[in-house]
Formats: C-alpha cells, structure tokens, sequence
C-alpha cells in the first residue's frame, strides 16, 4: 500500500471513531492512541493552495516548453543565476537575459526519500540530487535512478526536461549519463 | 559598541516528548512558572516576554498572547519569532538584545512548541516546505532529513565517514538522555540498533534523525544590577552570533561545512574572547545542533573542535562523552532529548545554565573548569545559524 493510501485508510477510521464518540458523548472526543489522554478532534479544517506569482521569469516555463532549461545573467555584471531571479543584487540592475545550461553536469551529492510529505506520498521513493552544470550554477532536481547504490558523487548526469506524473506538467530532472551508470553498476557487482 | 552585561537568572524546562496529555498554554505554563520562581520574581517584575514557536503543525496562530493570558503576564509587551528550528534562539537574541540596550531590564523568553497537534505526515510536509518552497519543495518534494542527507552523501564522500560513524553521535546522545528525565527518549540505543534502523532518507536511518516532538523551556534574563541582587549564580550572555545561508541548498558552494554557522560562531567567540583553534580546551560543553547526526559531526569543525573534515573523528574515538576532549550533547541533544523546534535554543540555554551552576542529573554533570558553554542551535540546514557563549564569569 503507499503511504498516501495508508494516510487515507488510518485518517478514515480516526473521523468514524470521532463519529460514533459524537453520537454516544456529545462531543468529538477521542483518546489519544498511544496515552489515552483526551483529545478533541477539530471539526475544522483548512486546506491551504497557494497561487505563485513568476510573471518576471515566464520565460522559465516558455523554455521548459522548447525543452531547454534557463538560468538568468545579468548583462551589466554577467552574474547568472539559477533559479532563475529577475533582479540582480549584485550590481542592483533588472536586466537580464536568457541563458541555456550545458548539457553534461556533475553530481555533487543526492539522497532517496523514502519517508515523504503528505502532498508526495503518491509517488513511489524518489531520489533527490544536486549537480553542477555550465556557466557554474547548480540544479536541484530529482534524479531518474532511485536505487543509491547506483549512484555517486562526482558522477556525470544531464537534465532532461520530463513530464511530471500523474500532475501532467513539465519539470526538470537529473539523468545519469549512461556509461557512469554501467561503471557504478560494476563497481557494485564486483564490490 | 557594548551594550549593558545580560545574565540568565532563572532557568525551566519542561519534559519534552509526546505531550499530548497538555495544551499549548499548560506546556508552557510548566517552564514559565519553574524560571520565573527559579528566578525569584513575579510576572508583574517582567518587562518584555518573547515568545519562541514554529507553529502551523499546532492550532494557535497567536501563541504570545495565548499563553500571556494563561501564564498572567497579560499586559506586558509580547512577540512571537520564527526562525525554523533555531526559533528558540532568535527568541532569546530579540530579548537579550532588549535588556542589554536598555529597553527592559527582565525579560522572559519561552520556547514552545506542540509539533503532535497534526499527523506526522503533515509535520513532515510543513518542516519540507522549509528551504525555497517553489523551487526545491513544490516540484521535488524535499523533507529535512532529504535536506540533511544532502549533506550526509557530500560529506562522507570527501571524508571516509561512515553510516557507524553517524550513528555513533546517536548512540552518545542516547546514552545521556538516559541520565536525563526530561529527555523525549530517556533510553540508551546500541550501535547495531541505530544500523539496523529503516533508511528515511539515504544515508540517514530512522535513528539519525531527531523525534517530532513537543515541550516548552524558558529562561529570565537580567541586566547585570538586577541580576547580582537576584542571584548568586549569574549565568552570563559573554557572546552572540548570528548568520545566515541561502533558501536554495544548490546555491551553496559545497555542502561540506555550513558557512553561516561559521561566521556566527566567530562572531560569538571573538565577543567572548574565545580562540577558535583552541576552542575545545576553552570550554566546559556544548549544546549543538544535532537534529541529524550528520549535523553534529559538521558542528565539531564548525565550533572550531576538530579540523575541516576531521569531525566524524571526534565521534568514532568517543571525543565529545563526558571526559573527552570537549562533551557535547550530554543533554541527550536534539536527537534524544528531543527537538520541540521553538523550545530547542531556549532549551540549550537552560540546559548550559543548569550544567554552569552544577545542577545537571546525576551521570551528566560536566566538570565545570573554565565556566564556560556554547550552544550552536542552527535552523534549516544552515539557513538561520544562532551561536551563544554562556560563563559565570561576567
């Protein structure tokens, strides 16, 4: 079972349980399952769903749309940035422009989450990486390998721009290069 | 420019853990009325009250007038601060920073926090959200362990550190929240324990990480006239320093050594007259950020106690129990004491305080040499970087 089915599944039986304390005490009282202390359950709930603005770096999303993944630099001091921002501290100037990542990137460190977020326990375990790549920024992203032992610090990955499911929008991810793969793969073979 | 000499005059803190048998209020009741009758004052003698609490995870949005009504400090001038897990020290820094310029001469800060109000679930996505939401949560759905873990994988491929060493500064940890009844977990784990334990997220295990917990700690702060009329034992603020790092973890250079607790700990030491090299044989503990094991191995180089990439060492050779090199954490940490995130910093101020004064459980008093401690409460991964030097010596 995921751990967005079994959230589901424990949340359901605690509103029965809440349910029938109502209907027998009046009030939505529960004991808490592990002391036995009094809780009570709020008959209020909140869900929170934010809307971002990114009207400034619009052109992100157009070039995630081509395929390409874009940092900004800053045509006054040449200072690039990723993520993207529209503004550049540095020399106080706003006019940036557009600039595609290389392709082939280093891994600098990763990890796997196996104990997710709420709003994540739908995906299966999912590795997290981040990696440098030219002009010299950094890109935290998922990477397609979740299994650890197959990957390693120093290793060689590019990005892709992939569709996220089952949300169905474009993102970005990690991609070990193919024969780094294989390499660590042996590696772990004759280990 | 100095301002006036701050001291802690009372100190309280309550039973960290699962504490669902109190509300928000009763929590924090139970460290208020311990510092203030430690300190010997009333509430009407309190100048100003800072409130440390992370919140969301729990009900109250206005938790400083919540608990001033319930405590009766109401009408006295209150705020909350929020500063991710170092919350309970900007807390105390917002009102040391009152007592030492002259706004208030007593002033009480409370550290609180009731993390099991919401499923942990949710507490996992709210803590996740903590670092640039748009960026590194929304589309790739971070937790603090992943964030930690990050720098877990860096460190020990530059390093030679290994998943024991790790869990060493656990089982430490554990050993003396044993010896302390406060402790979340009060209960020593064996090394093959903490190895065995399910990954969170890779490198990290179930037992690297710190509880969800919840708990209150509290500490009165004194101008220096006050503090010599209401205590023998003055503990004094001799240094603090403050930093910060980047939302973004990938805007980092390296994620080997966390800048902002660098410079916040030399600031802190050179308002202390502290030496960064020599630090260990300087002071007589530290209270440091273990929130994941990995975390304390990197506060060791940070405060200065072992050299750049030399940390896990200090671990692996047993160097920070009681009768090592310098002992860090024998409150049992965050790690095992627990990590009520806004109590935390008020809760290594109280446990500094106690130790300084002699007061510590039994099997966890260090010996008090120079009367010096630091605590190093970090927020984030880095993101907010607090660091205290506390002494008896004004």
């Amino acid at each position: 079972m995921s751990q967005k089915k079994q959230i589901e599944e424990y949340m359901k039986q605690v509103e029965a349980f809440v349910e029938e304390a109502k209907r027998s005490t009046g009030f939505p009282l529960v004991p808490d399952q592990k002391t036995g202390a009094a809780l009570w359950f709020d008959q209020r709930s909140l869900t929170l769903r934010y809307t971002i603005s990114v009207e400034r770096i619009r052109r992100f999303f157009e070039g995630l749309a081509e395929g390409r993944l874009l940092a900004t630099r800053c045509r006054k001091c040449g200072a690039v940035y990723f993520p993207p921002q529209a503004d550049c501290p540095r020399c106080r100037a706003s006019d940036m422009e557009w600039v595609e990542l290389g392709k082939e990137g280093e891994l600098l460190t990763y990890t796997v989450i196996y104990t997710k977020p709420s709003s994540f326990a739908h995906y299966p375990d999912y590795a997290v990486g981040v990696a440098r790549f030219p002009p010299g920024v950094n890109v935290l992203a998922w990477i397609r390998e979740s299994d650890p032992r197959k990957l390693r610090v120093g290793m060689k990955v590019r990005w892709e721009v992939v569709k996220r499911e089952p949300e169905n929008y474009l993102t970005y991810e990690l991609v070990p290069a193919e024969e780094e793969a294989e390499e660590v793969q042996g590696e772990e073979a004759r280990g | 420019m100095p301002g006036r000499r701050v001291a802690i005059v009372g100190v309280g803190h309550s039973k960290y853990g699962y504490r669902n048998d109190v509300s928000l209020p009763e929590l924090a009741w139970e460290a208020i009325r311990q510092a203030i009758e430690d300190a010997g004052v009333d509430q009407e003698s309190i100048d100003y009250v800072v409130y440390g609490n992370v919140g969301v995870w729990s009900s109250e949005p206005l938790p400083a007038v919540v608990i001033n009504e319930y405590a009766g400090l109401t009408p006295r001038g209150t705020m909350r601060v929020e500063a991710a897990c170092a919350t309970g020290s900007a807390a105390l820094k917002a009102a040391y920073d009152a007592v030492s310029a002259g706004a208030a001469d007593i002033a009480l800060v409370v550290g609180v926090e009731k993390m099991n109000e919401s499923p942990t679930p949710t507490v996992v996505e709210l803590i996740g959200r903590a670092g640039n939401y748009f960026w590194e949560f929304e589309n790739f759905g971070l937790t603090f362990p992943g964030y930690y873990a990050l720098y877990a994988t860096a460190y020990m491929a530059a390093t030679g550190a290994t998943e024991e060493d790790l869990c060493r500064v656990a089982v430490k940890n554990h050993y003396y929240a044993a010896r302390n009844p406060k402790a979340h977990f009060p209960r020593e784990i064996s090394l093959e324990q903490c190895m065995k334990s399910r990954y969170i997220a890779w490198p990290l295990k179930l037992y690297d990480c710190s509880p969800i917990s919840d708990g209150a700690a509290a500490v009165v702060l004194a101008s220096e006239e006050l503090a010599r009329k209401l205590t023998d034992t003055p503990v004094w603020i001799k240094g603090v320093g403050v930093a910060s790092d980047t939302s973004n973890i990938s805007r980092r250079p390296d994620f080997l050594v966390r800048r902002g607790v660098v410079e916040a700990v030399k600031k802190a030491y050179r308002m202390a007259g502290i030496d960064y090299e020599n630090a260990a044989r300087q002071v007589d503990l530290a209270e440091v950020h273990d929130a994941f094991t990995i975390a304390e191995i990197l506060s060791y180089e940070e405060l200065g106690f072992a050299k750049r990439g030399e940390g896990y060492l200090l671990a692996r050779e047993g160097q920070t129990y009681i009768g090592g090199l310098v002992p860090v954490n024998v409150s049992g940490g965050l790690k095992a004491k627990g990590h009520p995130l806004g109590a935390t910093g008020v809760g290594m101020a109280a446990e500094i305080a106690t130790q300084l004064r002699g007061e510590a459980d039994r099997g966890r008093q260090v010996p008090v040499r120079h009367g010096v401690g630091v605590a190093n409460n970090v927020g984030g991964t880095g993101h907010y970087a607090y660091v205290f030097v506390y002494s008896l010596n004004p």
